[in-house]
């Protein structure tokens, strides 16, 4: 048999086989390289990192690999957990350079359990503008666990079921308040409806109703006298009212008087608008007294500032001769 | 009267059966070391024999790689479909990508991918083989020098290994795109947070299971079948195709179960 290559089983010969064949096996090993470069690229291999120590008082449900978000976004990942001397768990986590500034000095690191799932590692920063948050740095986490609520819940729970069998139990108090609705149901239903609810036992019933019967009878009898009476005073009325309307109305009533009366007044008040003419001249008149009262008065306020001049000029002279003539007794001045 | 001579009692039928059992093993076992050596072998290599594996290898994957893609590609498209809907109906769409990632990349598919190959291509090679024993074209390829197991069945054991892989690749990374497409729809966004995703479920211990898996899995196809299974006759060519496939669907089953252990214990 020679060294040249056989077709293997039955297969048609294929052209370019030999390329064909390097080209595949080319691609195969090349799609091969890129998924190994891919899941080292995915698994962060290619970046440059660093790293964050988160320490936890229980590290249950973290699982290396698992994700740091920042705002829903993964900011780091796992790398290791491990067990501190002081019995706390240390989370090492890394975190891509280029995605460490979202870590500040005062960002606050939680860990969420929900009830499905692994726990959540979150971190919150207040302040972007604070300093940035060192390679290495340890931080406390705050824990959060839904499950830790279902104990409380649980008691809760059991305490109000507890209270609900009591309130439901045979010689509980609303049960017995049940029970006496659903007779007064009854009773409602029954043949003597809603009145033998109101007044209770059949004997009792009976004597107050016939009672109560008798006195609506009284009653009903005394309404109809009074009736009667209030019959008797419209009658009066209606005579009454007949003997007004002639009064008011009649041909010598109050209305007929009254009509005169009004004319009266009309020509009294023409008489009164006449005198209140007059009485606007007089006041006219006395207008004009006033005025020349007024420049009376300016005179005689300049008449009595002569008087004044004229008595001081008057005192000073007696002054003056009660001065030249010392021996004077009498210092009395007789005005002419 | 002399006793006769002393005969060995015959076995018990059971550990017959079993000694029949071991002994079928026992020869897989042998066989696959044999390939073993040989592909590990330099002079399996020479200009010659390499044209020949690159052959078998063209001519084994080819045909089946278009086909095996289509439909991993419509059946992975359907389980993405209702992983995607159950997920979102239950509000646990974050865990979705890492359900279908682990599910049909990491299990379904190199499985499917093995199965499919030994199907198409293992089990009719292997029947080649069994048909040239029978011939007595081995026995003429010793007397004319040349090394049968070498010259024919390397090249079909080393196609039927590179198939699976190929088609487990293949299909892999086209499911992954099915993935992001059905996730993320036809955009690049989420690109950054499906490659974490990846990232994430395709952790060192799970690589190396994954790597094993798939190689393991296509040993088991490209030897199993060309077994030379002894007292072979044409009569019994049934039988004996029967008995390859069960011990290799035995092999697959433990295969995948040692990953599954390994993967989630």
């Amino acid at each position: 048999m020679s060294n040249e290559p056989q077709p293997i089983g039955d297969a048609p010969p294929v052209a370019h086989l030999d390329l064909k064949a390097r080209l595949l096996v080319a691609c195969v090993v090349l799609l091969i390289l890129a998924s190994a470069a891919y899941v080292l690229f995915a698994r962060g291999a290619f970046e440059s990192r660093q790293t964050l120590v988160l320490v936890a008082d229980n590290s249950e449900g973290v699982v290396v690999g698992m994700d740091l978000t920042f705002a829903g976004f993964a900011i780091g990942r796992v790398s290791r957990i491990e067990l501190s001397e002081q019995g706390n768990a240390r989370i090492i986590v890394d975190v891509p350079t280029k995605d460490a500034h979202w870590l500040r000095e005062t960002s606050v690191f939680t860990m969420e359990s929900g009830l499905v799932g692994a726990p959540k590692l979150r971190a919150f920063t207040g302040l972007l503008n604070g300093p940035l948050l060192p390679d290495g740095a340890e931080r406390k986490v705050l824990s959060g666990d839904a499950s830790s609520e279902i104990p409380r819940l649980v008691a809760s729970v059991r305490d109000l079921l507890a209270n609900l069998t009591a309130m439901t139990a045979a010689e509980a108090p609303l049960n017995q308040t049940l029970r006496n609705v659903q007779t007064t149901t009854e009773n409602l239903n029954g043949p003597r409806g809603a009145l033998g609810v109101v007044m209770g036992d059949d004997k009792d019933a009976r004597k107050k109703i016939s009672a109560t019967l008798d006195r609506t009878n009284s009653l009903l009898a005394r309404l109809d006298g009074l009736v009667l009476k209030a019959d008797g005073i419209a009658a009066k009325a209606d005579g009454l009212v007949g003997k007004a309307d002639a009064q008011v109305f009649g041909d010598a009533g109050v209305m007929k008087e009254t009509r005169a009366t009004v004319a009266q007044l009309n020509g009294l008040l023409g008489e009164a608008r006449g005198t209140l003419k007059k009485v606007d001249a007089l006041l006219q008149e006395a207008q004009g007294i006033a005025g020349n009262a007024r420049e009376a008065t300016v005179d005689l306020g300049s008449l009595r500032a002569e008087v004044e001049a004229s008595l001081r000029k008057v005192e000073q002279l007696v002054n003056e001769v009660n001065r030249k003539w010392p021996f004077a007794r009498d210092t009395e001045i007789k005005l002419p | 009267m002399l006793p006769g001579p002393l005969l060995p009692a015959p076995l018990h039928p059971t550990v017959r059966a079993l000694r029949a059992w071991l002994g079928g093993w026992l020869q897989v076992v042998h066989f696959a070391a044999q390939i073993l050596v040989l592909a590990l072998s330099v002079s399996s290599y020479r200009r010659a024999q390499r044209r020949r594996i690159l052959h078998a290898v063209y001519q084994a994957t080819m045909p089946m790689l278009p086909g095996f893609t289509a439909i991993a590609a419509l059946i992975a498209l359907v389980i993405i479909r209702i992983v995607l809907a159950t997920a979102l109906s239950y509000g646990l769409t974050r865990y979705a990508l890492d359900v279908l990632v682990r599910t049909l990349v990491l299990e379904l598919i190199p499985l499917s991918a093995a199965l499919f190959a030994a199907l198409r291509y293992a089990m009719p090679a292997g029947e080649r083989i069994r048909q040239m024993r029978l011939r007595g074209e081995f026995e003429a390829l010793l007397a004319s020098g040349h090394d049968p197991t070498r010259d024919t069945v390397l090249p079909r054991a080393a196609a039927a290994m590179f198939a699976v892989v190929t088609l487990a690749a293949v299909s892999g990374a086209v499911t992954l795109l099915l993935a992001y497409v059905s996730v993320y729809g036809f955009s690049t966004w989420g690109l950054g947070g499906f490659t974490r995703t990846v990232g994430q479920v395709f952790g060192p211990v799970i690589v190396l299971i994954f790597c094993l898996k798939t190689f393991f899995l296509g040993l088991a196809v490209a030897i199993i079948p060309m077994v030379p299974t002894p007292r072979e006759t044409t009569a019994g060519a049934a039988n004996a195709d029967i008995t390859r496939l069960a011990r290799l669907l035995a092999v697959v089953l433990l295969i995948e179960m040692v990953s599954l252990v390994g993967n989630y214990y």
